[in-house]
């Protein structure tokens, strides 16, 4: 216990433990939705069943990417919907259906999602406004340039670009390896990369992270821009599917919360400084099964929401209770540094006892 | 706000206390909405008559009242997102079981403001012992509520409930001298923000406040820190009941009432200067930054600006307000701030309000809002973002 490599050593079975747990829930959503499908004759494992699960994570999957960068460094992002909503827009306007438009209007797009990105970075880092209400204004901002500009939707997409949301390699589509390229991006960047680890470093704690050298505002900025990017990105898969530009694909989705939510359901603190890209997509892809097996029994469309509630918060319960007592011992398993910088909720008693000594 | 600075060093000491403590982020909120309510009086003059005024402090009051319960939470350091479908599920049970039968008015209002209490009770408890960030919980209850809402109903608007439970809303004791018409709705308000700021200074409410500056030594100073957080969900849940009540009347009943007003709420707390993470903020502020921005809206709407760029203004505006609150308490905590630290704010406050009678509706207000933070020793936070940082959940 005492000894390096055995703390070592846990330290490494705990990391495992975030997406592990995730990964369990995932299957036991999946046996729970096999059976229940099965009861009404139907197979759950079927091309056509396991390609719509597939697309059902893709776009909610590029959200929540970007929604995990943001998360980690402490901030959030609300204005989500409103950057998917508009680079649907810009994209589809660009394009006015010609296909040698395509490059330019996706870097266009890109480009715009990367200023708004930045501009909520800017906002958290440099005017010190909370990550909430900062993208909570920014994306009003947007909604308001949405709601008095178009009245409806807009452009047209060509056929070429409208393959990407169509077609698939077998019963996997097109649309979610995309995401999934994606997806192993977002994790080599944070494994590989200075930014990446200053991203932990910054939602762990930013003072310390301050103290220990770092420029805290590079890594917050960083990850705004690439959550901008990432819902842009949705925003141009869900124009290729729709064909056209809609001002309210992002809001009707309510990809901002529903994000947030894949995010914590992955075992990302919502605190920031913990969390992994797969995880995310392990709780994305809890999301997309649990819609598939409510719409395979025809549930009815707003009692889906209610299992939805339910399912987040249930989840997220049994996911803190399990991980609150292991919350970061610093210096090794049950020491007494440990005790004390732990959790303060988790660790009343041993403090209250350190008091009743005294 | 740049007049009061520029009027402050040529009008001597004491208005010039005045002034700073209006520029403060606390006493902003009562400035801006001066400034607004002066506006929009310069331009539609008819709005400053007493029968008109009141009306708008009828529009106000739902909204007003939700930001109330809305910042016992936020100062309790925790969210509730789940109060525009408390709101919405209210005035759905008032439309659904009311009916057109009079006798049953009363028995369906204690039935509501069970089921709102219940609803903050589960709220409470789940954060309280499961450690579930309330930003989680009430996203839960919001989407849960909402579908349940909208499943009983089919998702269609119900039937109006009686006239005289629609009268809490719409109507009032009339035939009054000045303003013709005293809404309920102004009279509920009214009571509901002197129960808040009594409640406040009550030993529970300074409570909440602790809690939400720092809950484990709350914790340690005797506080039964789950009944307290519990409590503020279900004063906040009890509160949006209230506002449904009203709106059943004002508005009707449709599933699309209450839709978005969390967002409100948490916006006009936000622009009352209470900082998002608990243990600052002042509940008369909150309600001031609720009738900041309707008084915006309505504002926009005289100007002849389209109704859709409303949001844009709101994000503006918000965005704005917080950054300036922010970076105000950041100069002060560095040494070269708005207030001096030699000559404290609240006792030079004190001194003001005799001379400056034209200006007596902001002066209390950045009077009193001074004084907790003179009550305890300056704040230390560990960082400057810190101070108005999100704390999602224990």
């Amino acid at each position: 216990m005492s000894t390096i490599a055995p703390a070592k050593q846990r330290r490494r079975r705990r990391q495992l433990d975030a997406t592990f747990i995730v990964g369990v829930a995932l299957v036991v959503v999946i046996v729970v939705g096999a059976i229940l499908v099965s009861t009404v004759g139907r197979n759950f494992f079927s091309p056509g069943n396991i390609r719509d699960i597939l697309t059902g994570m893709s776009v909610l999957g590029f959200v929540a990417i970007g929604q995990t960068l943001v998360i980690l460094c402490a901030s959030l992002d609300l204005s989500v919907p409103y950057v998917i909503s508009l680079s649907s827009l810009i994209a589809a306007d660009l394009m006015q259906g010609n296909p040698a438009n395509i490059p330019f209007a996706v870097l266009v797009t890109l480009a715009v999602a990367a200023v708004i990105g930045l501009a909520n970075g800017l906002i958290v880092t440099k005017l010190k406004v909370n990550g909430f209400i900062a993208t909570l204004g920014t994306g009003l901002i947007i909604k308001g340039y949405l709601d008095s500009t178009y009245k409806g939707t807009s452009g047209n997409v060509p056929w070429e670009f409208q393959l990407i949301g169509a077609t698939g390699l077998g019963p996997i589509p097109v649309s979610t390896l995309l995401m999934l390229a994606t997806a192993l991006l977002a994790a080599l960047f944070l494994s590989r990369t200075r930014i990446g680890h200053q991203m932990f470093a910054v939602g762990g704690s930013e003072q310390v992270a301050r103290l220990s050298g770092i420029r805290t505002a590079r890594p917050i900025i960083v990850a705004h821009v690439l959550c901008s990017i990432a819902a842009a990105l949705a925003g141009l898969l869900l124009a290729s599917r729709l064909g056209v530009g809609s001002p309210t694909v992002g809001t009707q989705g309510g990809y901002d919360l529903l994000s947030i939510a894949a995010v914590v359901l992955g075992g990302t603190l919502l605190m920031g400084g913990r969390g992994s890209i797969w995880g995310t997509i392990g709780g994305v892809a809890i999301f997309a099964v649990m819609d598939s097996v409510m719409s395979v029994m025809q549930v009815n469309p707003f009692l889906k929401d209610v299992v939805r509630g339910v399912v987040i918060v249930a989840a997220v319960a049994i996911y803190t209770s399990r991980n609150l007592d292991r919350r970061r011992p610093r210096f090794g398993p049950g020491g007494s540094v440990a005790a004390i910088t732990d959790a303060p909720t988790a660790e009343k008693p041993s403090i209250t006892k350190e008091g009743a000594k005294r | 706000m740049t007049t009061v600075t520029e009027a402050a060093p040529t009008t001597g000491e004491r208005i010039a206390a005045l002034g700073r403590n209006l520029i403060s982020p606390r006493g902003a909120v009562f400035l801006l909405l001066a400034v607004l309510l002066v506006a929009i009086t310069i331009l539609n003059p008819s709005f400053a008559e007493p029968g008109q005024f009141i009306r708008f402090i009828q529009r106000v009051a739902p909204v007003a009242i939700v930001a109330i319960g809305q910042y016992f939470v936020i100062v309790g350091g925790e969210f509730d997102l789940s109060m525009g479908s408390v709101v919405t599920a209210q005035v759905v049970i008032a439309g659904n079981l009311i009916g057109e039968d009079d006798a049953k008015s009363i028995p369906v209002l204690l039935l509501m403001l069970a089921f709102g209490a219940l609803i903050g009770l589960v709220n409470g408890l789940i954060v309280s012992f499961l450690k579930v960030p309330s930003f989680i919980v009430t996203l839960g209850m919001m989407l849960a509520l909402l579908g349940g809402v909208l499943y009983w109903t089919g998702g269609a608007a119900t039937g109006n409930p009686a006239d005289n439970f629609r009268e809490i809303g719409r109507g009032g004791i009339r035939d009054l001298p000045v303003i013709e018409i005293l809404p309920w709705s102004v009279v509920v308000l009214a009571a509901i923000l002197a129960l808040a700021i009594w409640f406040s200074r009550r030993p529970f409410g300074r409570t909440i406040i602790a809690l939400g500056d720092n809950a484990t030594t709350t914790g340690f100073a005797g506080a039964r820190t789950w009944w307290v957080k519990t409590s503020t969900f279900v004063i906040s849940s009890l509160s949006a009941t209230v506002a449904g009540v009203l709106l059943v009347g004002y508005a009707g009943v449709h599933p699309s009432v209450g839709r978005g007003y969390e967002f409100i709420a948490i916006t006009a707390v936000v622009l009352g200067g209470v900082v998002l993470g608990g243990g600052r903020g002042w509940v008369v502020a909150a309600v001031a930054g609720a009738f900041a921005l309707e008084a915006l809206f309505t504002l926009l709407n005289f100007a002849g600006i389209p109704s859709t760029w409303r949001d844009a203004v709101q994000g503006v505006i918000i965005i704005l307000a917080v950054a300036y609150a922010a970076t105000t308490f950041r100069a002060r905590r560095k040494g070269h701030a708005l207030e001096a630290p030699a000559s404290h704010p609240s006792p030079d406050a004190s001194q003001t309000s005799p001379e400056t009678a034209n200006q007596t509706s902001p002066a209390p207000g950045a009077k009193e809002s001074d004084d907790p933070s003179s009550a305890r020793p300056a704040a230390i936070p560990s960082s400057q973002r810190a101070d108005n940082e999100t704390k999602g959940g224990s």
